[in-house]
């Protein structure tokens, strides 16, 4: 029973665009896009920007608009490496530079589409490349091409509410959902401004909610965009400002192991604890800043891969000293 | 058979526990289409068991018959080659992995195998093309490298391949990875539903449970099923029939914890630290994980102190265990 129909792929293909015009929101760098697709003369490029704003999609797009679908010639022309790919030093060396160092000079190949004589590299994702390669890299681009001396750099802006519910209203109306202003608000909320990540929930709520019926006019409420975001429910992190604010150590401890037993990422606790806490009127500026320098602190213990219970209950234990005027040092002369 | 595995539920309809999550999951694959999935939550919670279900649900019951295999790989990496070898338990629709074991080599297993896996598309009887489900245990241990190496996999193989990602904290997932996943929280399961299980399987086994008797096991699990069940199994071989008030043994290394805790707060002189120290390279030696052992500690320590040092002891648990794990990285 597992084969399914080759149409079904995940939405996020499904409607990533396939021109630069058509890359939401970004205007300025469509805008730059379109003049230099209609010259054919590229910069170097370097798109950059928080995930999910269609840095990849936009790569990808110029390659197409310039060389079409046809395999033959985009095979010949477009080199796609991501961080799928070894890219290590030698591998810059000698893959890129074999394949830039090929001359294309015929542009008589039109077939609809500008096909200039150049290549195009995509290096996705080249903050993860090592540090060594990225240098042989820069070095490489002055000898090839001395005169581009640096890329243009394009920043990619999260995006905007309105464009986000633009975008998926649109979908919903191709997939025949209905949306309404709540649920639309919560998911631009969820996803923080990551369409790809609101497409992936949309998708995965379209069947959730209602199964295998294809019903058109089927609506989705708030209320399971929630559920299935994994958002730790407000009154969870008032229950852990609280334990601390009785400075009860006991408390809070349950607090936190109901919160790690709960499954609740804590890196997500700190940034909801976060609000909670600037939002608070009750509490000095003072105590705000020790607090947020303990969250802080935590966060970079979290990525430098900490454990979570351990790093919760000492964030919990810096804010319950905190609101409870404790010292923050501790005395060590007794 | 132990009972964790002789009670597993293997259908989504089966499940006891996460009846909503199960349902979600059943509707999710109706279509035979599904994304991308991560799943999450604290060991013992039942993350394997829905994946496992969902495999079923979505391969029929072939996905049970699988195969364990010790394969190894010769890897070109430029100047040199790298043998590699992981565990894989793969049936016909669907390979199984932790790519973690291979240590700071995890890159290479997911540049090269699973793209490589990712790649090839399995047709069935009918001549249809079809999708497999790649299950990657233990993400979250990951290096940083393999899951950046992951991220245009995902989605440039996404028609041929689906990913069933498995992990304990998200927290240690890179945020590029969580985006592209649909994200399933596993929680734990309360101590009231461990008791439900409990006396499930009692009835099934045919035993005699005095009342209270599974409340007290569920109350000792921390919330893990996997535990109760087990020491309900051995509550079962030490003594039956049961008695009310019947102990439920501990785990040998928490109580060599406790006692390494007392010992603490005895005395602290530098002989006690010496022999304190002692004892943990003999929970090191077992291969018990020093975050375990420090998390354990901080438990029985926490017990045992009054409220001023309870916040020292927690801050230093949480510097030294990251301390711990900072160091494990640079020896791999």
């Amino acid at each position: 029973m597992a084969p399914m129909l080759q149409s079904s792929q995940p939405w996020v293909e499904k409607y990533r665009p396939k021109q630069v015009k058509d890359v939401a929101h970004q205007d300025e760098v469509v805008r730059v896009l379109t003049n230099t697709l209609e010259t054919t003369s590229c910069p170097h490029m370097l798109f950059y920007g928080p995930p999910g704003t269609g840095k990849t999609t936009t790569a990808l797009a110029i390659a197409h608009q310039l060389f079409g679908t046809r395999p033959e010639l985009y095979k010949s022309r477009v080199l796609e490496l991501n961080a799928s790919d070894d890219r290590g030093i030698n591998v810059v060396r000698t893959k890129i530079k074999d394949f830039a160092a090929i001359a294309v000079g015929s542009a008589q190949r039109l077939g609809g589409y500008p096909c200039p004589p150049y290549k195009i590299i995509i290096l996705d994702e080249a903050d993860s490349m090592t540090e060594d390669a990225q240098a042989s890299l820069f070095r490489f681009s002055w000898i090839i091409e001395p005169l581009a001396s640096r890329c243009a750099k394009f920043r990619f802006k999260p995006l905007s509410e309105e464009i986000m519910s633009s975008r998926i209203l649109h979908i919903c109306k191709e997939e025949g959902l209905n949306l309404d202003a709540e649920a639309l608000s919560t998911l631009s909320y969820i996803s923080q401004g990551d369409l790809r990540r609101a497409i992936t929930y949309l998708q995965a709520l379209r069947k959730t909610v209602l199964g295998a019926a294809r019903l058109f006019g089927s609506s989705i409420s708030s209320k399971d965009l929630i559920s299935v975001s994994g958002v730790i429910p407000q009154d969870v992190v008032e229950a852990l400002f609280t334990a601390c604010r009785s400075g009860d150590f006991d408390l809070a401890n349950k607090e936190v192991n109901n919160i790690i037993a709960e499954g609740y990422p804590v890196s997500l606790s700190l940034s909801q604890l976060f609000d909670v806490v600037v939002e608070a009127e009750d509490i000095s500026d003072e105590q705000k800043a020790r607090i947020c320098k303990c969250l802080a602190e935590a966060d970079k213990c979290l990525v430098d891969g900490a454990d979570e219970y351990l790093q919760l209950l000492n964030v919990a234990s810096h804010v319950m000293r905190a609101l409870c005027d404790m010292p923050e040092e501790f005395n060590y002369e007794s | 058979m132990l009972w964790v595995d002789k009670y597993r539920p293997k259908t989504l309809d089966q499940v006891m526990v996460h009846q909503d999550i199960a349902l979600n999951l059943k509707k999710l694959v109706t279509e035979q289409d599904c994304p991308h999935l991560l799943f999450y939550g604290p060991s013992g919670s039942g993350k394997k068991t829905l994946i496992m279900a969902l495999l079923r649900q979505v391969f029929g019951p072939g996905a049970e018959k699988v195969k364990v295999e010790n394969r190894t790989w010769k890897i070109d990496a430029g100047s040199r080659t790298i043998d590699l070898e992981l565990t894989t338990l793969s049936s016909a629709n669907h390979v199984e992995l932790s790519p973690s074991d291979v240590g700071f080599q995890d890159r290479y297993i997911v540049q090269e195998i699973i793209k490589e896996m990712a790649k090839n598309r399995p047709i069935d009887i009918k001549g249809k093309r079809g999708y497999k489900v790649l299950v990657l245990n233990e993400v979250d241990k990951l290096s940083r490298e393999a899951q950046h190496s992951l991220r245009r996999t995902m989605e440039k193989y996404s028609a041929s391949c689906r990913l069933i990602l498995c992990c304990n904290s998200s927290s240690k997932v890179i945020e590029a990875i969580r985006s592209r996943c649909l994200n399933v929280k596993i929680n734990a399961p309360t101590e009231a539903q461990i008791v439900k299980v409990l006396e499930f399987i009692g009835k099934k086994e045919g035993l005699q449970l005095p009342s209270g008797f599974a409340a007290r096991i569920a109350e000792k699990s921390n919330r893990s099923l996997r535990r109760a069940i087990l020491s309900f199994e051995t509550c079962r071989v030490q003594q039956y029939p049961f008695t009310t008030n019947q102990a439920i043994p501990p785990m040998d290394w928490e109580e060599y914890v406790s006692e390494i805790a007392s010992d603490i707060m005895k005395e602290q002189s530098p002989k006690r630290l010496f022999q304190v120290r002692g004892k943990l390279y003999e929970l090191l030696t077992n291969c018990i994980p020093p975050e375990i052992v420090m998390k354990r500690l901080l438990y029985e320590l926490l017990k045992r102190l009054d409220a001023e040092l309870k916040h020292e002891i927690c801050h230093w648990a949480a510097y030294y265990a990251l301390a711990c794990s900072v160091c494990n990285l640079f020896a791999a």
